[in-house]
């Protein structure tokens, strides 16, 4: 096989593979979504091999530039509480469950590799026409619209569902008028801010 | 001759592995959450392998799109809970996530 396709194949792996362990063994989060984004660009640079150009860019606009950022939005906002503290409570019962995992993923790996014939799948040439936006865009709008147009309808139903959950009820008491004290007074030019503060309250 | 196609699979198979041993040992629900976003790159890179090695058509890739667009709003509905559970209990400890007990 060729050379120079075989570097570009495992360097993308080396980059994914090792984002992937950063994520999971970084103690610190920021790291772990740095790891991740690693890992999501390396994905992006296969799928470019694989020749889904438009799936390569996808993947680089929604998860590197939407979900990487989102994930460090929320780790900043949490600030350094982000970062859990040791604790060895349960620890020997979550690593036999990892090891276990571990085990049995290895062994499906072997056993799978074990009935293959020996040579390993060569792909097929791939048309020119193959993975790029005109024939995905031209399959998403005709054979593919129903769960198109539903996945958009998810996507809003995430975003307003997002919303609800994150906002909360709590009001900052430093931010509640002082006027909320004399509630008898004749309306002023804090009655609205009360009144948003009976609402809130409520 | 081009890259076969037992490669990427296996590249596939060792990123899930990470993703779900690390579901398995962390407790942070930030990372939590990162490790199912790494299963969920796993599987997509093995739908447009084996996609890739049947041309007529674009099945698997249109299945990556969907997993995609369904990750993303996992991931904001997700860090939505993050949030509100670290305004409940002011931490981000999965253990103490303990509501629903008893």
């Amino acid at each position: 096989m060729n050379k120079l396709e075989l570097a570009f194949f495992g360097l993308c792996s080396v980059i994914a593979l090792l984002g992937a362990i950063v994520t999971v063994g970084a103690k610190n989060p920021i790291r772990g979504a740095m790891g991740l984004l690693s890992t999501i660009i390396g994905i992006a640079g296969l799928y470019l091999m694989l020749a889904a150009e438009f799936l390569a860019a996808i993947q680089l606009l929604v998860y590197a530039g939407a979900v990487v950022i989102l994930f460090l939005f929320v780790i900043m906002l949490l600030g350094p509480s982000a970062q859990s503290k040791r604790d060895a409570r349960g620890a020997v019962a979550r690593y036999v469950g990892a090891a276990a995992m571990l085990v049995s993923g290895l062994g499906a790996m072997v056993l799978v590799m074990r009935t293959q014939s020996g040579t390993p799948t060569a792909l097929p040439a791939a048309p020119p026409q193959f993975g790029t936006i005109e024939s995905i865009g031209h399959e998403l709008f005709s054979t593919a619209l129903v769960p198109f147009e539903l996945s958009g309808a998810l996507l809003l139903v995430a975003v307003i569902g997002a919303v609800a959950v994150a906002r909360g009820k709590q009001v900052d008491p430093t931010l509640l008028p002082a006027a909320d004290a004399k509630p008898s007074q004749a309306p002023s030019p804090n009655a609205r801010t009360a009144g948003q503060t009976k609402e809130a309250r409520s | 001759m081009t890259v076969p196609l037992e490669y990427f699979v296996i590249v596939a198979a060792v990123l899930f592995m990470t993703g779900a041993v690390g579901f398995l040992i962390r407790r942070n629900l930030l990372v939590l959450l990162m490790s199912i976003e790494l299963m969920l790159n796993a599987v997509n890179l093995t739908l447009v392998a084996f996609n890739r090695q049947h041309v007529g058509g674009h099945t698997g890739q249109i299945f990556t799109f969907f997993i995609i667009a369904i990750a993303a709003a996992e991931a904001a509905v997700g860090l939505a809970i993050v949030l509100a559970f670290f305004r409940l209990r002011s931490t981000v400890r999965s253990d103490d996530a303990d509501l629903l007990r008893n």
